[in-house]
């Protein structure tokens, strides 16, 4: 025998109610292209780190490029969900310490620079013909390899930040339980690296360097399957609200999504692909990353919609 | 420093939608949009079936997830009374404090920027109730400064049992409702 339990609201603003889904295409796609290019920031500034720029061939020549088209392309999604564009410049009169976004916007425009140094480490050809300059940039920087070093450096550390904010913007609202997980930003970075790697290996020339990503990719992806884990038994043991969130996504709403394509299509199956490759029980293809790669666009897709839907409705009922 | 509230007697308010109506005309809201509205909860077992109803709106909380997420302080705490508002020309729209806010009552005006209800700001600085409360003909809504214990509000709240909503949120929410 069950209570009745019934409320009814005369409010209908547009997408708030029935369901808040006031972030839609463009928020996942931006979490998604952030935290891909974080993971690429951090890979390219470790290679740049340990030397590998002096290969021929090294995938840190063409990281930085790709990750300052996707970023941008991020940005621009971004923009695209702004309702009052006009005012977009308001972000950078001010800066709001209680705000992720708010870093989020200033850590982007430190981000641009650490990969346009990155690049003109070694421009691509069709840079230096354009502007022969940057021969003498790259010749400069160089010359100093404490420079190189410390440019993969700062690559490392804004990736590791520019990864974890796109998990603390949702983690920090308290209205959202699903969101409410102070490891969302460790879920987000990892995914990020993970998809990072995928990318890289399927685009890299260097085979040292292909295999070393799709090892460390199937490190990213089991650690990511650990912090699912961890996020669950948070939520499952915190409050109502909570519970209900992790139970949307257990074996709610967005179950079958979660399980087939964020878990299975996105992990598990590119996870023992790739392990019997790097064991050269089979040989590398494209399918494994491309996996990959979709799994964490699905993922930011679920993480935000989701998070929406789940919410503190019925927790004040007295 | 005062610290503008709302007291609403659920046993007087009958859901008539006059405060509704008043905002709406007041504030030159959007067709389809709402800056407040009706809220009826029932709960129980049959027989024992008990229902409230409540006119809702922006809680104009103590702690505000809203204010804090704004990344360019558009959404801020007014000197006057600590109403939370947000000054239109620096909002841009992100809607983070549309997700942030709990009690969802928020919304993306048509013209780009976060609305919410206001507590009728120009016209209480004016010495003027909210629309809402001037309009109700049941007199089920009280407006007036908290910090004041001989407020009308402080009053009610001493006098009569209340509850806010989504207590656990720890928002501090200062709209009471009477019970």
């Amino acid at each position: 025998m069950n209570e009745l339990l019934e409320l009814t609201t005369t409010r209908h603003n547009p997408h708030v109610d029935p369901v808040m889904a006031m972030w839609e295409w463009q928020i996942p796609v931006y979490l998604f292209l952030g935290g891909m290019v974080a993971g690429m920031m951090i890979i390219s500034g470790y290679f740049l780190f340990t030397n590998r720029h002096k290969e021929s061939n090294c995938s840190c020549f063409f990281i930085p490029i790709v990750s300052v088209v996707l970023l941008s392309l991020g940005m621009f999604a971004l923009f695209l969900d702004l309702s009052h564009k006009l005012y977009v410049w308001r972000l950078y009169t001010t800066f709001q310490f209680t705000s992720p976004m708010s870093w989020g916007a200033w850590i982007l425009i430190l981000v641009y620079p650490a990969l346009i140094a990155n690049i003109l480490i070694r421009p691509a050809k069709w840079m230096t013909e354009k502007v022969p300059k940057l021969l003498e940039y790259s010749k400069k920087i160089n010359e100093h390899p404490f420079l190189v070093k410390n440019i993969g450096i700062t690559n490392m550390i804004l990736g590791m930040m520019l990864g974890a904010y796109t998990g603390v913007l949702l983690s920090t609202m308290g209205s959202r339980p699903l969101w409410n997980t102070s490891l969302l930003w460790v879920l987000f970075l990892v995914s990020g690296l993970s998809a990072a790697a995928a990318f890289v290996h399927l685009f890299a020339k260097n085979k040292y360097e292909s295999e070393l990503l799709a090892k460390a990719d199937n490190g990213f992806l089991i650690i990511e399957l650990f912090v699912f884990v961890m996020i669950f038994l948070g939520l499952l043991s915190s409050a109502k609200p909570h519970i209900e969130a992790a139970q949307l996504l257990l074996n709610g709403a967005y179950a079958p999504v979660f399980w087939v394509f964020v878990i299975g299509i996105g992990i598990i199956i590119p996870l023992f692909i790739q392990l019997l490759a790097v064991n050269h029980k089979i040989k590398h293809t494209a399918i494994a990353p491309i996996l990959v790669i979709v799994g964490g666009l699905i993922l930011r897709f679920v993480i935000v919609s989701a998070g929406q839907y789940s919410h503190w409705f019925n927790a004040h009922f007295h | 420093m005062p610290r503008f509230g709302m007291v609403i007697d659920t046993r007087k308010c009958v859901g008539c939608q006059d405060c509704v109506i008043a905002c709406k005309t007041e504030n030159n809201i959007p067709e389809g949009y709402n800056r407040d509205w009706i809220i009826t909860e029932s709960h129980g077992k049959f027989p024992d079936i008990q229902m409230e109803i409540r006119t809702e709106r922006c809680n104009h909380c103590s702690e505000t997830p809203c204010v804090s997420c704004c990344p360019t302080g558009a959404s801020h705490i007014h000197d006057v009374g600590g109403v939370v508002l947000v000054t239109h020309d620096v909002c841009i729209g992100c809607k983070a404090c549309i997700e942030a806010c709990p009690y969802d009552a928020r919304f993306a005006h048509p013209d780009g920027y976060a609305d919410k209800c206001t507590f009728c700001i120009h016209r209480v600085e004016k010495g003027e109730n909210p629309a809402c409360v001037e309009v109700c003909p049941t007199y089920c809504m009280y407006f007036g400064d908290l910090e004041d214990p001989n407020s009308e509000v402080s009053k009610l709240l001493k006098s009569r049992k209340w509850h806010v909503n989504l207590t656990d949120a720890g928002t501090q929410p200062n709209i009471f409702y009477l019970v």
